[in-house]
């Protein structure tokens, strides 16, 4: 009996798994370059070089670190879309030459918090060459509160020191208990926080608890180091209806603002998103898995928009990236659209409030 | 107003015995339940498949009336009578086609035969018409997708799906397309789900649910 096009896509995807299950993480990279080399097949992906171009500057940069963020995987029983666009993430990092100094992961590896969703993100992760660095999300958190993911990548709020500057990893989708009174199961809590637009839902927050954490592990730090802030909603506020927004921001923002050259780097906005205030510079991450479009107000008026996404295009608007931390401080975002031209917001263009080396726009709209 | 239009329901009811569920008969009574499903009465004499005299009906419809307010309708009856004495005639929204009042007497107040409640039940009707559509909109399997991804995962409120834009030529499908075209591109293609026939009342309903989030902004057909 001729099949059907579903069947035909199922009979694929086993196909698919197949690989992946037979290879071991020396070959896993491979897999990803299947994955990768089966979308190019199909006229859908152009080409592109993740390697750098190099700019000889004064404010020379000092490290890189590569992000992947936002891949909401499934249980590969459900969906291996989002796998294959996690694996071409790693491929892409794996290719960087020279390496990055690490990896940071941005958050919502998982899609609904499942051990299967967040061992399957896990095991794939391993294969990065590089050191990684973990973030959570709330797509991550809210099955177990977080149980499982701290069993797996460890503590959520955590800092360190690489090269002069002083990191620092917030776990910034706490939101108040609105779960216990109407008795919802830990599965329609992970449901409700799964919803971006949600109108029951509540605003994110860090919280009294990490708010105190960050001020004295900060006192111990001298206010010309450098310091870049990993959280995974914006810690500013844009649009709350898609929390797309910290409550608490300017509480935070307070606590950072000693600190002459502060970046602020997140996730779960899934778009190319820049701000500054004061001190304080801002860029969103790019997902792996769809892009967002941009929220209906609370744009900040630096950034620069990506265009629409072509939903024909599975690839489109998604994509990792990389960060220039530079001498001076601040840092230099890349931002590694896989359809598109790369596109780099500078310090320079963010320090100049918008004056000086603005990134290029895309003019050809390609869809 | 609304007195009467219980009155003729009932005496319609009581007439065709359309609304009159017999649960129990002895020797040639018949007990009937009341469309508000809980109160019951006899009709004594009233055989099987016998119908009513219009007399006889009327009384009838009216003990059914008494039955009724003095069990849970009394509430009911209340506030339809409050809502009924507050509803005042609507001014007429559009002019009707053809040779009719000229402009100038249809001022604000003119009377028209729709009332607020009409209004109301309307409302009711085609909220409940985008619900269902939000619904489904935001549950991957309601749609027939197989593989986890819902509506809202790209399309927060129904953003980015402009459906003021259509009809359009869809440059990627190599024609022009409706906006259920499109709903049925992605069922197909990101929900790897089976495309939902034209009149699927869930393909209607999620379609209302997209065009209710843009509700004002004026329509562009033909917009990129």
């Amino acid at each position: 009996m001729k099949k059907d096009r579903f069947e035909k896509y199922l009979d694929d995807r086993d196909a698919y798994f197949g690989r992946v299950a037979r290879l071991g993480r020396r070959d896993f990279i491979t897999a990803a370059g299947l994955a990768a080399a089966g979308a190019a097949a199909t006229g859908k992906l152009l080409p592109h070089s993740f390697q750098p171009v190099d700019v000889v500057r004064a404010d020379g940069p000092s490290f890189r670190f590569a992000y992947i963020s936002d891949s909401h995987l499934y249980e590969k029983t459900l969906n291996e879309r989002f796998v294959r666009a996690i694996l071409k993430a790693v491929d892409d990092v794996n290719a960087m030459n020279p390496q990055p100094d690490f990896v940071l992961y941005g958050g919502d590896l998982a899609q609904l918090g499942q051990p299967g969703e967040l061992g399957e993100g896990a095991q794939i992760l391993k294969a990065l060459k590089a050191k990684t660095y973990m973030m959570v999300g709330e797509h991550d958190w809210y099955l177990d509160m977080g149980e499982k993911w701290r069993s797996l990548f460890g503590k959520d709020t955590y800092s360190f020191d690489h090269k002069g500057v002083h990191f620092v990893v917030l776990n910034s989708v706490i939101v108040e208990d609105y779960w216990t009174g109407p008795g919802l199961t830990p599965m329609q809590r992970m449901q409700a926080m799964a919803q971006l637009d949600n109108p029951n839902g509540r605003p994110f927050t860090v919280g009294a608890a990490q708010r105190d954490w960050l001020g004295s592990d900060l006192a111990k730090v001298k206010p010309e180091t450098p310091v870049i802030v990993f959280s995974h909603s914006p810690l500013y506020k844009i649009y709350k209806n898609w929390n797309f927004w910290t409550d608490d921001a300017e509480q935070v923002q307070t606590i950072l603002q000693p600190f002459k050259n502060v970046t602020v780097i997140h996730g779960h906005t899934h778009q190319m998103l820049s701000n500054r205030i004061g001190n304080i510079h801002f860029h969103g991450m790019l997902s792996t898995a769809w892009p967002w479009p941009y929220a209906p107000q609370g744009l900040p008026k630096l950034t620069v928009r990506m265009n629409r996404a072509d939903p024909f295009d599975e690839f489109d608007g998604c994509g990792d990236g990389f960060v220039d931390v530079l001498s001076a401080g601040h840092v230099d975002k890349q931002y590694n659209l896989w359809s598109r031209n790369p596109v780099k917001v500078s310090a320079a263009y963010l320090g100049s409030d918008g004056a000086a080396d603005r990134p290029a726009t895309e003019t050809d709209v390609n869809y | 107003m609304a007195t009467k239009t219980i009155r003729k329901l009932l005496l319609g009811a009581a007439l065709t015995a359309a609304f009159l569920f017999p649960v129990a008969r002895a020797n040639d009574d018949t007990s009937v339940s009341l469309c508000d499903g809980q109160s019951v009465m006899t009709i004594p004499g009233l055989k099987a498949g016998e119908v009513l005299t219009p007399e006889r009906a009327r009384t009838v419809a009216a003990e059914m009336l008494q039955v009724w307010s003095k069990s849970a309708g009394e509430e009911r009856w209340a506030s339809w009578k409050a809502e009924a004495a507050s509803a005042r005639p609507e001014p007429a929204p559009v002019a009707a086609p053809g040779p009719q009042t000229p402009p100038a007497a249809a001022a604000p107040g003119q009377p028209t035969k729709f009332t607020k409640r009409d209004l109301q039940l309307w409302g009711r009707e085609e909220k409940k018409w985008i619900e269902d559509g939000y619904k489904a909109y935001h549950n991957a399997k309601a749609l027939g997708g197989t593989i986890g991804i819902s509506c809202d995962m790209c399309h927060p409120d129904g953003s980015n799906t402009h459906p003021e834009t259509y009809p359009k030529y869809q440059q990627q499908l190599k024609k022009v397309a409706l906006l259920r075209d499109m709903i049925n591109w992605c069922i197909e293609n990101p929900l790897k789900g089976k495309p939902l026939a034209e009149n699927d009342p869930t393909l209607r309903a999620v379609e209302a649910y997209i065009l209710s989030t843009r509700k004002g902004v004026a329509l562009e057909a033909g917009k990129h």
